[in-house]
């Protein structure tokens, strides 16, 4: 028998941010609370199983006007994979000119989201 | 180059690039004018999602949702001097006005019929928020921290302290924690959270930053560099309370306490300004006190989302078009809008009865199960709850605002 653990979540599903009361036992859900709609209840969910996040950062960029250029996953990942996600865009560097929308990276840590960038690096003149 | 247009836009950001773009489709001729050496303004440094689920109905980052006007804008051939500082505006005739502006190629003078200013807002910094003691290097704006960051590619620090949990504090505090960087705090002299929940859950409890209500910095301390800050405890009337003092270790103090519009150069020409927006008094077109001169997004109001900057924008361009085409605004009734219970701030100020307007307004505190009245012309919404940190935008019907003789008051009562 694995321990019984309550756990408290804000909605941010909508702007009413409902608190949400989860109990599990190991990966078992067995008691849902305090949300107001079904889709309150999914982000529930989601958030005791899988909590997903869409990752930001900068990298690295040579020859163009900024020395970085934004980037982000394409698609929410697996919240523990973030620290292994910004280690592996530590390593790369990016050679300009780069336009907006291009996959820098495929399948950033085993994620199965690819990094893409979000602003232009053009050529530096 | 020509140097005479039917509008100047003054400022390349989202308010001043959608303004253009409008007004450009409206058959203006346009010309913008940017400060920075590149169009964009705040949203090129703003890496993270949560841009233009209204206007575009996707998660966009920052710099994604501003790439959507810059192409546009380019594509429209709309013509635009970058490196450019607007330094006088003369008013030449009721209608006419003469802007003297600073670029690399030397000093212009431009004759405008109308002008759009969206020159955005600047940081509250340190010295106005009554934080004493030393002021070593690693104090810094959210702005500055995020422009190193997320432009330069530099962290600003190791062990961070952010003042203010606004949208922008709590969104620079998880920028900080990806990069790797120890976020001690969040202070907040509030008793609630300044920002959005989402922006409090996802940024704050993703990291396990503590947030610190009702807590005030009093004092930086430090010689080389920032070594620590001393906050209290506040009472209900903000006031420091005796003997809660405590230290937190930090190398870098990041302020996030809030923005004012930045309409300096509209001051000297005599703009009346509100004092609770910070921003011009204007009226359903966006029209400041001086006719013909709009005013559009941070610089008119601070607001959450960079959607409702951009739909101000649009609207601002319409007011040009109107003031054009028309050789100005003619008189009208105008209908002042008052503030009620719990209204901390509203725009427009003057309404006409003669177009639907949309109405933003914010709370002075929060409260649930409510309804916002519009005294005069008995229209009513029932809200769940109102947040400060969530701005109200609603709208307002012509039928409904002919109604009122000569004032709307707006209030949020409990329901």
């Amino acid at each position: 028998m694995s321990e019984i653990k309550r756990h408290k979540i804000t909605c941010i599903v909508c702007p009413l941010g409902c608190e949400i009361e989860v109990k599990t036992e190991g990966d078992k859900i067995l008691e849902i609370k305090g949300y107001k709609c079904p889709r309150g209840k999914e982000y529930a969910i989601q958030e005791i199983t899988a909590p997903k996040r869409i990752v930001m950062s900068v990298v690295n960029v040579k020859g163009s006007y900024f020395p970085t250029v934004s980037v982000k996953t394409n698609k929410p990942v697996l919240k523990k994979l973030i620290p292994q996600i910004m280690k592996e865009l530590s390593q790369v560097e990016l050679e300009a000119p780069i336009p907006i929308g291009k996959v820098v990276l495929k399948n950033v840590a085993g994620s199965g989201a690819d990094i893409v960038t979000t602003r232009p690096a053009p050529r530096s003149r | 180059m020509r140097d005479r247009y039917d509008t100047v836009v003054i400022g390349g950001g989202p308010a001043g690039l959608s303004a253009a773009i409008k007004a450009k489709e409206h058959g203006l001729s346009v010309l913008l004018l940017e400060n920075r050496d590149l169009l964009g303004g705040i949203p090129l440094q703003c890496v993270h999602p949560g841009f233009g689920l209204h206007y575009f109905k996707e998660d966009l980052t920052g710099t994604e949702f501003i790439y959507r006007f810059i192409e546009k804008f380019e594509k429209l051939g709309i013509e635009s001097y970058t490196n450019a500082h607007l330094v006088e505006i003369e008013l030449v005739s009721d209608i006419e006005k003469r802007l003297k502006v600073i670029t690399p190629r030397g000093v212009l003078s431009l004759q405008t019929t109308s002008l759009i200013y969206t020159t955005g807002a600047r940081e509250r910094h340190i010295f106005e928020i009554g934080i004493t003691g030393n002021r070593p290097p690693g104090v810094f704006t959210a702005g500055e921290a995020q422009t190193m960051m997320d432009i330069y590619g530099i962290m600003p620090g190791k062990e961070i302290v952010i003042v203010g949990s606004g949208d922008v504090g709590l969104i620079m505090a998880r920028r900080f924690a990806l990069e790797g960087a120890d976020v001690k705090a969040v202070i907040e002299i509030m008793p609630f959270p300044g920002g959005l929940t989402r922006n409090v859950v996802q940024c704050l409890h993703d990291f396990d930053i503590p947030l610190y209500l009702s807590h005030a910095v009093t004092r930086v301390e430090g010689t080389k560099r920032v070594e620590k800050i001393i906050v209290c405890e506040v009472d209900e009337n903000l006031r420091i309370k005796e003997g809660t003092e405590k230290e937190i270790s930090c190398d870098t103090v990041v302020v996030a306490a809030g923005l004012v519009p930045y309409i300096k150069i509209l001051e000297k020409i005599g703009v009346l300004t509100d004092p609770a927006t910070k921003g011009p008094i204007i009226n359903e077109l966006l029209e400041t006190s001086i006719p013909g001169t709009f005013v559009a997004g941070n610089a008119l109001v601070i607001n959450d989302l960079v959607d409702y900057v951009v739909e101000q924008g649009e609207k601002s361009a319409d007011g040009a078009r109107e003031f054009v085409e028309r050789g100005g605004i003619p008189t009208k009734r105008w209908k002042r809008m008052v503030k009620g219970r719990n209204i901390r701030l509203l725009v427009p100020h003057y309404l006409s009865g003669e177009e639907d307007v949309m109405i933003y307004a914010r709370v002075l505190k929060p409260e649930e199960n409510v309804k916002v009245r519009f005294l005069e012309i008995e229209k009513e919404i029932k809200l769940p709850f109102v947040k400060p940190a969530e701005m109200l935008r609603l709208k307002l019907r012509k039928e409904d605002i002919a109604k009122a003789k000569d004032k709307i008051t707006m209030e949020v009562v409990q329901a």
